[in-house]
């Protein structure tokens, strides 16, 4: 039990919060975390791996919900900034050093520049077009990938990561590398989190469901959205720093279309502007993909595509609405 | 540079085919059809499988215009439901079934690239003011001017193409007028998907047919239906033209930035026009 304590704390924080009303949900947020925090004890290191694969998209997801469910901006190019983080954090961590921090500011950095350059064009835009031209970045960022081989690796992708490591540790063990992923996981929730609770958040509710009011109201709109997505791209670059450590290799189809709708499919099978919704939307992208994919001969996508047509007539506002009639929609 | 001139109004023309479907059901309907890049592989897999003959050729290209036909109308049925939500849930329906649509391709034709050639008798080539050029590439150029030639009279001269401008224009008001425009809507979205897989079938000697490839040529359309103006046939045929040379010339003279050279075009016209070069200014901000 004593290995429980020390993740716990980062997500016990601002999950305990909540005002009274809500503190059932906190409990349930700490035990949520206390429960994962155990978990290598329980399960096998393959189990682990695949809950690892699921924290490090569930981060990711949850970045994404910020513009989609938050703001109202659905994008489909989101993967561009996942993956310049994890090819960056990789980079790094080949180069320079792996040692913690460093690969994983490196990625927030880098994924947050990306998408401080390309977003002053993708904010001025809303609706299908945002996802129109989300999709032609998120494209041109992988043809970029591609042919720039002497520092991606091309198509053969970024191999020979090496592991993370803490105070001169590297972190081989399953275990670790999962706690290691859980601290982080839970430290860029509890950003998105607050930052959704903030008034910079309500502002963006307030953009994704009457953008012209707002702008009345005096608010500088496409500055809030670019912010907006500087912030999410950056938090994606933070779950990029963690695939790199995870996988220990970055694929060119880290930063592709199917990784960004994928990602966009977990958002919506949780229900856009549910934080963790889009936990559980990961959750089961991941494991039909990872964990029933290669039974299927690798057809996961197949499974995804349906399930992705079964949400959009099932469950059109996705896990979240099942439970939670109160929350406003979008 | 002649060379490349021509390699860009072929792409072009590829191009105008497939994203004039694309736009007319947009402009129509509303719906971007995520699917239309998957509907192009499954023509290039059909004009793969059968290439070498003419006789084999004209098949796919049957084959291809039939299947076309289906799929856009089960597709436009497919959204029909969803008319009263979101645009972007009728996307997300789209992009569903172009994942289940390109994945049943990988596993009917596997997952190596193929290749199609072209006809015989057009797989030669000829010269061109000096310069060597492909026929086939020649004849594709043909094809798109005359295509773009009948989709401009059917659009701008006919009763059809009355309607479904009006359609475009107002589709409330073309239903209050006594018309049926879930017939029209449909029709359109027929026509623009036999448009995607016959595109398919005639870029697969230039294209091939491989795994990601839907993905790669619903981006250019999309680029190209953004330039032009949604819902705009000559916008369509403009936009197509202009990334058609700026794909090959960005090939040619900057290989390394080449997919920047496109991004760049698509800024350089959104900042200046970000409704598109032929779009009304009503298609922008309507969601």
């Amino acid at each position: 039990m004593t290995a429980v304590d020390a993740p716990a704390v980062p997500g016990g924080t601002p999950a305990a919060t909540p005002r009274a009303p809500r503190g059932r949900a906190g409990l349930l947020a700490v035990a949520v975390v206390l429960v994962l925090a155990a978990v290598p004890f329980f399960l096998a290191p393959f189990a682990t791996t695949t809950l690892t694969r699921i924290l490090v998209f569930a981060l990711f997801a949850v970045s994404l919900d910020l513009l989609v469910g938050v703001t109202g901006l659905p994008s489909l190019g989101h993967a561009a900034y996942f993956g310049a983080g994890a090819y960056a954090a990789g980079w790094v961590s080949i180069n320079v050093t792996a040692q913690a921090p460093v690969p994983l500011l490196v990625g927030a950095a880098v994924g947050a520049v990306a998408a401080a350059l390309t977003g002053w064009i993708t904010v001025r835009s809303a609706g299908v077009f945002f996802l129109m031209l989300t999709l032609a970045i998120g494209e041109s960022v992988q043809q970029l990938a591609n042919t720039w081989d002497s520092v991606t690796g091309g198509a053969n992708g970024l191999t020979g990561v090496p592991s993370v490591r803490i105070a001169g540790e590297p972190l081989t063990n399953a275990g670790f590398v999962y706690w290691y992923v859980l601290a982080v996981f839970l430290l860029g929730f509890a950003i998105v989190w607050l930052v959704a609770r903030s008034p910079f958040g309500a502002a963006l509710r307030g953009i994704r469901d009457n953008e012209p009011r707002m702008r009345a109201l005096g608010y500088p709109t496409a500055l809030y959205k670019y912010g907006v997505f500087v912030l999410a791209g950056g938090v994606a670059g933070i779950a990029g720093s963690l695939l790199a450590a995870q996988a220990r290799f970055v694929a060119l189809s880290d930063l592709g279309f199917l990784t960004a709708s994928f990602a966009l499919l977990a958002v919506i099978i949780g229900g856009a502007g549910s934080l963790w919704g889009a936990c559980l939307g990961a959750a089961l992208v991941i494991l039909i993909r990872d964990a029933l994919g290669p039974s299927l001969d690798g057809h996961g996508t197949l499974v995804l595509g349906v399930v992705f047509v079964l949400v959009v007539y099932l469950l059109p506002r996705g896990a979240a609405g099942f439970r939670l009639p109160r929350r406003n929609r979008s | 540079m002649l060379v490349s001139v021509l390699n860009g109004l072929a792409i072009g023309s590829l191009l105008f085919i497939l994203a004039v479907g694309l736009s007319l059901v947009f402009g129509m309907m509303d719906v971007l059809n995520l699917a239309h890049g998957a509907l192009f592989l499954g023509g290039a897999y059909l004009g793969a499988t059968f290439s070498g003959s003419w006789g084999g050729f004209l098949a796919a290209f049957g084959i291809a215009a039939v299947g076309g036909l289906v799929a856009g109308a089960l597709l436009s049925l497919m959204t029909a439901p969803l008319r009263r939500r979101s645009h972007l849930d009728q996307a997300l329906l789209t992009l569903g079934v172009a994942f289940v649509v390109a994945e049943l391709l990988i596993i009917a034709f596997g997952d190596d690239p193929l290749s199609a050639a072209a006809p015989p008798a057009l797989d030669g080539s000829v010269t061109v003011l000096g310069a060597v050029y492909p026929t086939y590439r020649l004849v594709l150029i043909g094809v798109g001017a005359v295509l773009a030639v009948a989709v401009y009279l059917v659009v701008e001269r006919t009763r059809v193409g009355a309607l479904v401008r009006a359609t475009v224009a107002d589709r409330e008001m073309v239903a209050a007028v006594g018309i049926d425009n879930r017939l029209v809507t449909t029709a359109v979205f027929a026509v623009g998907s036999l448009l995607a897989t016959t595109a398919g079938v005639l870029g697969g000697p230039i294209y091939g047919a491989r795994p990601g490839l839907d993905a790669t040529v619903l981006i250019l359309a999309l680029v190209v239906v953004v330039i032009g103006g949604l819902g705009s046939v000559r916008g369509a045929l403009v936009g197509a033209l202009i990334i058609g040379q700026v794909d090959t010339l960005g090939r040619v003279l900057l290989p390394e930035l080449a997919s920047f050279v496109l991004f760049g075009a698509l800024a350089l016209v959104l900042v200046l026009r970000p409704q598109g070069l032929f779009g009304g200014p009503a298609s922008v901000g309507a969601r």
